[in-house]
């Protein structure tokens, strides 16, 4: 029997690039590590360990029961509805934003523009926007709404627009071909057919919005983060281990919800 | 001739749906206190505040934010690097096709859900209160943050692959570690790669802001000025990370889109 030898061909060019491109990456890696100094756990690490761990096994019952403004459940509500509203104004800015970054709606010049701007709105942290909108409308839930709907509009946008750029051209053709106009082209034939992949992608960044929303707190955009970010800093223990504990299940209970949800729409 | 009817569909279950979603959007905006009319009145107080920031800003201040910018990069690349090479080898095993074990990737799979539903700044400021201030406690969040992510991402990947290459090595003969070795690893490589840029994205922007509570990186710097109102300095920090956080992340994505 004749022996088969399929021979690798060697290609040098590939094999220095790849080496480069190890070596940069290692480097990087490297150079990272050396800033990084440790300069050793605290003394008082392990004595801190021990009562996180203890308040996380002994919740804030008194706190997460107290159905006034200072209690837990309020807080949370807030939370949520911050995150509601916040993905509201975001899924609604993003359509002429989406528009604007489609290729196959505005021609691909002007789309590059439209896509830059989404890039540059998804960079800008949403806590720096949350501490611009604290001096326009104070500090509180509004805040934190304004700042989830500008900074969501980022990752909707983009999405939009890819999902536009995807669709089947064929019905915007018939009807501009039958006369059409501008918005009986868009509400007739552009949105109808990329509303459930829209719809679908505004819950995905509720389940976003969810998580961010309790961390807007920190600077005092509403929400379960400023009671939060108070119990760590006092180390009251027990109440930061009944917030985490209690906003840990919500957020997964909204997961579930929602990612069901978009299972059912796409 | 017959008249030929379509009979619409029921549209009763989908008005239901409309009414709730749009009673629980006016519901929230109550709830929070969220009055569009009083936002427009108020938008030239937040103009005002841009334009001290802004117009214009102290560059001036530039020199001394590089040094907390390059440690916010550090502090992202490390905090990356440690998670996405813990996340690896947990993805292997919380993937429900390569052990079958409920016991092993239930369990698993809930404690990879509780990291990523903490957020990094929380898991901060958590670090922060036991570890101290610096740039150890952003990196220890980040790590975590970031092992919660890409170890998801991946074993749901693996959970996909295509399972004739492992069927193929099995009917030779193959034990656990060569099917890992060269039916799993080679379909979901440049998927791992792809992830971990995309949580290096993520990290980077994240580490930008960890500082305010703390833990190193340019958000201490942003955090101080903030405090003492030095309203043009803060604005020269969001245009210089901004900047910085653009680039990487196009730099990022661009090698994202090759990999894959």
């Amino acid at each position: 029997m004749e022996n088969i030898i399929v021979k690798k061909e060697i290609n040098y060019l590939h094999i220095t690039l790849r080496t480069f491109y190890y070596i940069v990456v290692f480097g990087l890696i490297f150079w990272g590590f050396k800033g990084i100094e440790y300069k050793g756990i605290m003394q008082s690490a392990s004595g801190s360990i021990n009562a996180l761990i203890k308040g996380f096994l002994n919740p804030d019952m008194a706190y997460a029961t107290n159905n006034t403004i200072d209690g837990l459940p309020f807080a949370i509500l807030e939370t949520i509805a911050i995150a509601i509203s916040g993905t509201f104004v975001s899924a609604i800015i993003s359509i002429p934003f989406a528009l604007l970054a489609s290729q196959n709606i505005v021609g691909s010049k002007v789309s590059k523009i439209g896509k830059l701007i989404v890039t540059m709105i998804r960079t800008f942290p949403e806590l720096i926007l949350a501490l611009i909108f604290i001096s326009v409308v104070g500090p509180g839930a509004p805040a934190g709404i304004l700042a989830l709907g500008i900074h969501s509009i980022g990752m909707l946008a983009k999405l939009f627009s890819e999902s536009i750029e995807s669709m089947d051209l064929g019905v915007k053709e018939a009807l501009e071909s039958c006369g059409g106009n501008y918005f009986e082209v868009l509400f007739r034939a552009v949105l109808p057919q990329v509303s459930p992949e829209l719809m679908s992608y505004t819950l995905y960044r509720f389940e976003i919005n969810m998580r961010a929303a309790s961390t807007l707190g920190l600077v005092g955009a509403g929400g379960i983060g400023a009671p939060l970010i108070f119990a760590i800093r006092t180390r009251s223990w027990s109440r930061a281990g009944v917030i985490i504990i209690v906003l840990v299940i919500t957020v997964t209970i909204i997961d579930q919800i929602s990612s069901r949800i978009r299972k059912r729409i796409v | 001739m017959d008249k030929i009817s379509v009979s619409k569909p029921k549209k009763f279950k989908r008005n239901l749906i409309i009414l709730t979603v749009l009673f629980l959007i006016v519901a929230s905006a109550w709830f929070a206190g969220f009055n569009v009319i009083e936002v427009m009145i108020n938008l030239n107080k937040g103009s005002r505040l841009l334009g001290r920031m802004f117009f214009p800003p102290d560059l001036s201040y530039l020199p001394n934010i590089v040094d907390p910018m390059v440690e916010t990069v550090r502090m992202a690349i490390v905090g990356t690097f440690i998670g996405a090479t813990l996340a690896l080898p947990v993805a292997v095993l919380a993937a429900n096709n390569f052990i079958k074990s409920k016991f092993l990737h239930g369990p698993l799979r809930i404690i990879l859900n509780i990291f990523r539903t903490i957020p990094a700044l929380v898991l901060a400021s958590l670090f922060v209160a036991v570890f101290g201030t610096g740039p150890f406690s952003g990196v220890v969040a980040l790590s975590i943050f970031t092992f919660g992510l890409v170890s998801k991402l991946t074993y749901e990947t693996i959970e996909a692959i295509d399972y004739g290459q492992v069927e193929a090595l099995m009917s030779l003969g193959a034990n656990k570690m060569n099917i890992l070795r060269y039916a799993i690893m080679p379909q979901i490589l440049p998927q791992y790669m792809s992830y971990t840029l995309y949580g290096f994205e993520v990290n980077i922007r994240a580490a930008a802001v960890l500082g305010y509570v703390g833990a190193g990186g340019i958000g201490q710097t942003f955090e101080f000025n903030l405090a003492w109102r030095n309203f043009d300095r803060v604005g020269t920090i969001i245009i210089f990370s901004f900047f910085i956080v653009l680039i990487i992340d196009l730099i990022s994505s661009s090698i994202r889109k090759r990999l894959v």
